[in-house]
């Protein structure tokens, strides 16, 4: 599978600037990729037109030559960097891995989410162990394509390890293609086979 | 670290408790940071380091006197050699001690930037707003913005001009990189370096850690609310082996410079707390007495231990 960019463009209406212009991104499955810039270039722009949660002004976002489909859970699944702004605050955690369909005991194993924790409201765990679940709800929905914008930034570099490590895992065993925005350069060497810079637009 | 005897904040046996409702109208007491001790002098960077949860913003909280009402502080916390009280806290906030808050949500959502950073009444001329945000590599037209114009790094650096525009002694920088690109942060580390330089005193929370080893004189590490080492940041630079305890160690293996090797387990939750030392259910070298007993903190080299086993 590829997920593409292709001339895409994205401002928030005409008498604004553009956010981006003319982005060409292209990830095939199984691939890694880092995307790296200074802030304020667009970095969480690209990741929500990659996800389908915002619509270029120009150009297109293809997922093998198609546009995202418009129904059902997308392929392209984009996780956050706060976890409490990304999980409904009123609802048990069981409630939140639910809605992505079904559970799956194995994934809750990976990421060493315990059983209690399911039955406790978002407020009452903390920031690493709600982005375990974040990225659990992205990944039981059978996604072909993660796009992880800075999901380690808030965390404890323990922690950041921890998630990193069965995110990369289930990444292999399922081929899944990963774009991950980060600006720890270390990390993206860990993490990806390839690092984009979006304000060069070039592979470095 | 050139003022050795004369300290700006002491901390000792600090304990921040948080009364709750447990069912019904029965009430308990959640402990949330325990026994923790921190000295901070002037001219030095002391970086606190740590798990996500593990009371480094409540610190931050109980030096400004800003927790909620249902939160008890014991222990003792002094500023300049004075026991800190609501009122003197309160005299102090915003003059003597500045905060940089955690998240970019502190900023007011309906006030222009440019004006908030200057504050109240704008005791400070325009001038040094626009120098602080020209070092930020901040555009001059970013003061006529409202925050939800700005990217997460611009908002970031907007809320670190808000301190370091003051002229406190001592400063709190709550998390203060993140979202900021390499070079940003670099730049905003490098003015807290040059601040407490000038004799003012910076307490750096943050999970940068490998940032804050470059720039810190001294790094506390805490963990389940409470210091389990204080070390010179050098002992960071040269590696595991030069730290004492085992969590140090494994903060410092994990990041992804240096093996990226995660531990197993989880930090435990205030009100579950373990019996004995608080890291023991995911230390490698824990023995009977680390269950049972809490060790205390203990002066070994040049910095603190809380652990029965480090040497």
């Amino acid at each position: 599978m590829r997920l593409e960019a292709k001339n895409v463009s994205f401002r928030y209406d005409r008498r604004q600037p553009w956010v981006l212009e003319n982005t060409n991104l292209s990830i095939e499955s199984g691939e890694r990729l880092a995307l790296f810039a200074p802030s304020g270039y667009g970095k969480t722009t690209l990741a929500m037109l990659l996800a389908g949660y915002l619509e270029p002004t120009r150009g297109e976002v293809l997922l093998d030559g198609k546009n995202l489909p418009k129904k059902g859970v997308c392929p392209v699944q984009l996780i956050y960097q706060h976890p409490e702004k990304a999980i409904n605050p009123r609802w048990r955690l069981k409630k939140v891995l639910e809605e992505s369909g079904e559970m799956r005991e194995e994934v809750l194993d990976a990421f060493g989410i315990e059983r209690a924790w399911l039955d406790r409201f978002p407020r009452e765990l903390s920031g690493g162990e709600l982005q375990r679940f974040c990225v659990a709800r992205a990944l039981m929905s059978g996604a072909d394509f993660l796009i992880c914008d800075e999901i380690s930034t808030m965390l404890d570099v323990i922690t950041q390890a921890q998630i990193w490590n069965v995110v990369l895992d289930e990444a292999k065993n399922r081929n899944m293609g990963i774009i991950a925005v980060t600006h720890n350069k270390h990390l993206a060497n860990r993490i990806a086979d390839r690092v984009y810079d979006l304000s060069k637009q070039e592979y470095l | 670290m050139k003022q050795k005897n004369e300290t700006l904040l002491e901390i000792h046996d600090l304990s921040v408790s948080f009364r709750m409702y447990d069912g019904g109208l029965e009430q308990k007491e959640l402990q949330v940071i325990s026994d923790l001790h921190l000295t901070v002098r002037p001219g030095e960077i002391v970086a606190v380091a740590g798990s996500s949860g593990s009371g480094k913003s409540l610190l931050a909280s109980a030096i400004l006197g800003i927790l909620p009402s249902n939160a008890t502080v014991r222990g003792h916390l002094h500023y300049k050699g004075q026991q800190l009280t609501p009122e003197i806290q309160s005299r102090l906030r915003g003059r003597e001690i500045a905060l940089v808050p955690q998240s970019v949500a502190f900023l007011d959502p309906l006030m222009k930037v440019g004006k908030q950073v200057d504050g109240h009444k704008k005791p400070y001329p325009t001038e040094k707003r626009r120098g602080l945000f020209k070092r930020f590599a901040l555009p001059e037209k970013t003061e006529s913005l409202y925050p939800f114009q700005l990217s997460g790094g611009m908002a970031r650096r907007v809320l670190v001009s808000t301190a370091l525009i003051s002229d406190a002694e001592l400063i709190i920088a709550d998390e203060p990189t993140p979202g900021m690109s390499l070079d940003q942060a670099l730049e905003a580390l490098q003015m807290f370096r040059e601040m407490a330089d000038a004799g003012k005193a910076v307490i750096l929370i943050t999970h940068d850690i490998d940032l804050a080893f470059e720039f810190a004189d001294r790094v506390a590490v805490f963990y389940a609310g409470t210091t389990v080492e204080t070390a010179p940041a050098a002992d960071f630079r040269k590696g595991a082996d030069a730290l004492r305890h085992p969590y140090s160690k494994a903060l410092w293996r994990a990041l992804p410079q240096n093996g990226f090797q995660p531990i197993d387990g989880f930090q435990p939750y205030a009100g579950e707390l373990p019996k004995g030392c608080l890291f023991a259910p995911r230390c490698p070298h824990a023995t009977e007495e680390c269950r049972c007993q809490i060790p205390p903190i203990r002066e070994t080299g040049d910095g603190e231990v809380r652990c029965f086993h480090a040497s």
